[in-house]
């Protein structure tokens, strides 16, 4: 099964280099530019994985991940929020959603794929 | 693993910087230091914040990961009321931005940018940190590290009250209409804080003292109980700062549940409910225009449009073709060839408009040019922009803007007065300055008013004295104003350092003629001045007036052309050996013959048996010698330079119906080279 990866970003250089990460590692990756589109792109798809920036124009990651986690099918979905935010308020907001995990851009793109990997328990080498 | 090529995604980067500064910039230009606008700080910071997260990424733009760490930082404390905005920071963060775009263009061009433009701006942004104390400057390192990665070790729900968190109320499966009703309910029971709409469920989220139970049995009236779910929790943060009365733009922006997008989530902008807030619509802008445009590289647009024209041509060659059949026997043939004539015209149409291009791309940089110089000058000066949406093609807004900042620098500084001198003089210390653009006809009308002190008629004709331009005491005002347009011309005092060094109005008329266009001034001593420019809206199409000249065809600018006439032997006056005027109702026109100008034979040599067309190019009428007249067209106007070389005296060449090439004349060009001839001619014949 090759992984559905859902990535939000309001920086389109941002969205192509985790695209171009994401599908170099051989996963499909839908994209979109902000929380709203993507709830709306959750909603028609299923993702194993949803990488989100957290403040973005329209509705920021806040919102969209309380979106996502009220969809019975994203429950458990693996989130990790990329963003340079580091306020702790932010942070606690995403731990109470139970998101994966927090990733403070600048992003290493090979790093992000090993730790996408590691969260979907595959191993990026095959 | 193979690391991936992060170069290929600079130029994306480069344009999206640049955007994201532009935007900035605009942003910065509307805050009102007293009271900004939590939305538009927030877009700022956001601008920032994602050029800084590029820059960082990439790791090799370390001066601009910088600089914009230190300005997110700033941005960050004032949007969370950690610091107070001030006028002079507003300064600060936009010279910083010009420090950034300086940055990327370095960045862009392959070198390093400024090191000493670098630690300075750095300097002022860390002591504007440190000043407040709230936030230090974070340490470089933030930006420069390479990938850190925190997981977060989850630990049980927090908990954190919830009864100081509004209420939420989700319904599933509901539709459009009940939805409605139960936003009314539920703006009933307490304060519609945000609502949301998707795939047939709806989300409220309220500030009320009614209970869990009180919510449910209001809205079992309308939907059964099990749809409900009602949780104590934050509302999505994009809604979190939204102001009270929202229950009203709720409800009237609400969709129903199959529609896609519902705006509630976007505050404000839109709703028709107004907002104590101005402008936040700004902020919500961008992300709309890029999910309904592409970007398309101009040299694609142009040859579109190039194919066009020729399937215009070649229209209208069928047509010049089928107008000698029987329209009895052909009528179908005839009907389709009306057909496809409408379809190329519309056709036509469409893609020129895909080069048009808003003057806002025009106008929005003068807020800031405006901004700088009147601080420079001491002068107050509020600007007004009118026509923003006004379409200009592409290849003409580019060129515009120049000439455009020229007359804006002039009026600012010559026109407009100090405050003390508009005072003195019973004006509103604020000066005014407006710019407008409209169409009219296949033109766009461009103009700059100030209410400034006007041209100083005097001024003018003394100085046009001393250069020995020839003036008369009693010209009318409109003759003297054009006077300021000669070469070298300025009447400034003294030369400051915004406007007079050397480029002068002669330059700005020069670039407008350039584009086709003219310029026109008036002035109203002690009340200001006016410049309009009249610019065709694009160079691509041209209507023209085309004539014979022996055997060939050429085509003049309709817009030129004023009358045309069959001259009588006693209109025809010969001066100065060979050159001749023709009189006109009082009037002496110097008559360029085209046969002699451009040399073709077989030509009517007798001027009563042949046509005068007068012209008028700028403020000189001349009138052209032409055999006939042959009809009025819409033609495609060919570059002649790219596919032959530059022809003195023609601007380009089209391609009429039967496949022949016809040459555009260049009035400008011939009224300039028969200029000295006109002026001794006609001065012979008046002595």
């Amino acid at each position: 099964m090759i992984p559905n990866i859902l990535v939000v970003d309001d920086s389109l250089t941002m969205r192509l280099i985790v695209q171009a990460a994401m599908v170099g590692a051989g996963w499909k990756v839908v994209l979109a530019t902000n929380g709203k589109e993507a709830l709306d792109k959750s909603q028609d798809g299923s993702f194993d994985l949803v990488l989100s920036d957290w403040n973005m124009p329209v509705m920021g990651g806040l919102g969209f991940i309380q979106g996502l986690r009220a969809q019975s099918k994203y429950k458990d979905t693996p989130v990790l929020v990329l963003t340079t935010e580091e306020d702790d308020v932010s942070k606690a907001a995403a731990r109470e959603l139970d998101v994966s995990g927090w990733v403070n851009k600048p992003v290493d793109p090979d790093g992000l794929v090993e730790f996408v990997a590691e969260l979907l328990g595959i191993d990026p080498a095959n | 693993m193979s690391g991936l090529d992060l170069s290929q995604f600079y130029e994306t980067f480069f344009d999206e910087a640049d955007e994201l500064l532009a935007q900035m910039e605009q942003l910065l230009l509307e805050l009102d230091a007293q009271a900004p606008d939590i939305e538009q700080l927030n877009a700022i910071f956001r601008a920032a914040h994602s050029i800084k997260g590029g820059a960082a990424t990439f790791g090799t733009f370390q001066k601009l990961a910088e600089t914009t760490h230190l300005l997110e930082n700033l941005l960050d404390a004032i949007r969370r009321g950690d610091m107070a905005l001030r006028a002079d920071m507003v300064d600060i963060f936009l010279e910083t931005k010009d420090v950034l775009k300086s940055q990327l263009d370095a960045y862009r061009a392959s070198e390093e940018p400024d090191e000493a433009v670098y630690e300075r701006i750095c300097a002022v942004l860390r002591q504007l940190a440190e000043e407040d104390g709230a936030h230090g400057a974070a340490p470089a390192a933030a930006s420069a590290a390479p990938a850190r990665e925190e997981t977060m070790h989850m630990p049980a729900a927090s908990a954190t009250g919830t009864s100081d968190k509004p209420t939420c109320v989700r319904i599933r499966d509901v539709s459009g209409k009940d939805a409605q009703s139960l936003l009314e309910e539920m703006g009933n029971l307490g304060t519609v804080l945000h609502s949301e709409s998707k795939s047939g469920g709806l989300s409220v989220w309220m500030q009320t003292t009614c209970s869990v139970a009180d919510i449910e049995a209001v809205c079992c009236f309308i939907v059964d109980a099990d749809q409900l779910r009602i949780t104590h929790e934050a509302a999505p943060a994009s809604a979190a700062s939204d102001v009270v009365s929202q229950f009203e733009a709720a409800a009237s922006s609400f969709t129903p549940p199959d529609a896609p997008a519902p705006s509630a989530a976007r505050p404000a902008g839109n709703v028709a409910a107004p907002r104590p807030q101005k402008a936040a619509t700004p902020a919500a802008a961008p992300a709309d225009k890029e999910s309904t445009s592409i970007r398309v590289g101009v040299e694609k647009v142009d040859q579109i449009i190039n194919l066009v024209g020729e399937l215009v041509i070649t229209q209208a060659m069928l047509t010049q073709t089928a107008s000698t059949l029987d329209p009895v026997v052909h009528d179908r043939l005839l009907n389709g060839l009306e057909q496809l004539e409408r379809n190329a015209r519309d056709l036509q149409e469409s893609v020129m408009s895909i080069r048009m291009m808003p003057m806002d791309y025009v106008f929005s940089r003068f807020p800031r040019v405006v901004r700088d110089l009147a601080s420079k000058m001491g002068k107050q000066i509020e600007l007004e922009t009118h026509g923003r949406a006004t379409e200009l093609d592409k290849s003409l807004i580019e060129r515009i803007i120049d000439p455009l900042t020229h007359l804006v620098r002039n009026s600012l500084d010559h026109g407009i007065e100090t405050p003390d001198k508009r005072i003195a003089a019973d004006k509103d210390p604020v000066g005014k300055l407006t710019m407008s653009a409209q169409h009219h006809g296949g033109n766009i009308v461009i103009q700059v008013t100030d209410d400034g002190a006007g041209l100083n008629r005097e001024r003018i004709l003394k100085k046009a004295m001393e250069q020995g331009i020839p003036i008369s005491e009693n010209m009318p005002d409109e003759e003297v104003w054009q006077l300021i347009f000669a070469p070298g011309f300025s009447t400034a005092e003294k030369i400051t350092d915004v406007s007079g060094r050397g480029v002068g109005m002669d330059v700005v008329r020069r670039n407008i003629q350039d584009m086709g266009g003219h310029v026109q001034l008036s002035s109203r001593t002690g009340q200001g001045t006016t410049t309009r420019i009249v610019l065709p809206l694009t160079l691509a199409i041209l209507d023209g007036m085309s004539v014979r000249v022996g055997v060939e065809t050429f085509i003049l600018p309709l817009n030129h052309v004023t009358e045309s006439m069959q001259p009588t032997e006693d209109q025809i006056y010969t001066v100065a050996g060979d050159e001749r005027v023709l009189h006109v109702r009082g009037e002496y026109l110097p008559l360029v013959e085209m046969h002699r100008a451009f040399a073709v034979g077989d030509a009517q040599q007798d001027p009563t048996q042949a046509i005068a067309v007068i012209m008028q190019a700028e403020d000189k009428r001349f009138a052209l010698l032409v055999d006939h007249l042959v009809g009025q067209h819409q033609v495609v106007v060919k570059n002649l330079e790219a596919n032959y070389r530059k022809v003195p005296g023609i601007s380009a060449a089209t391609i009429m119906g039967d496949g022949s090439v016809a040459l555009i004349v260049d009035v400008f060009a011939l009224a300039r080279a028969n200029r000295e001839k006109w002026s001794s001619a006609a001065e012979t014949v008046l002595n």
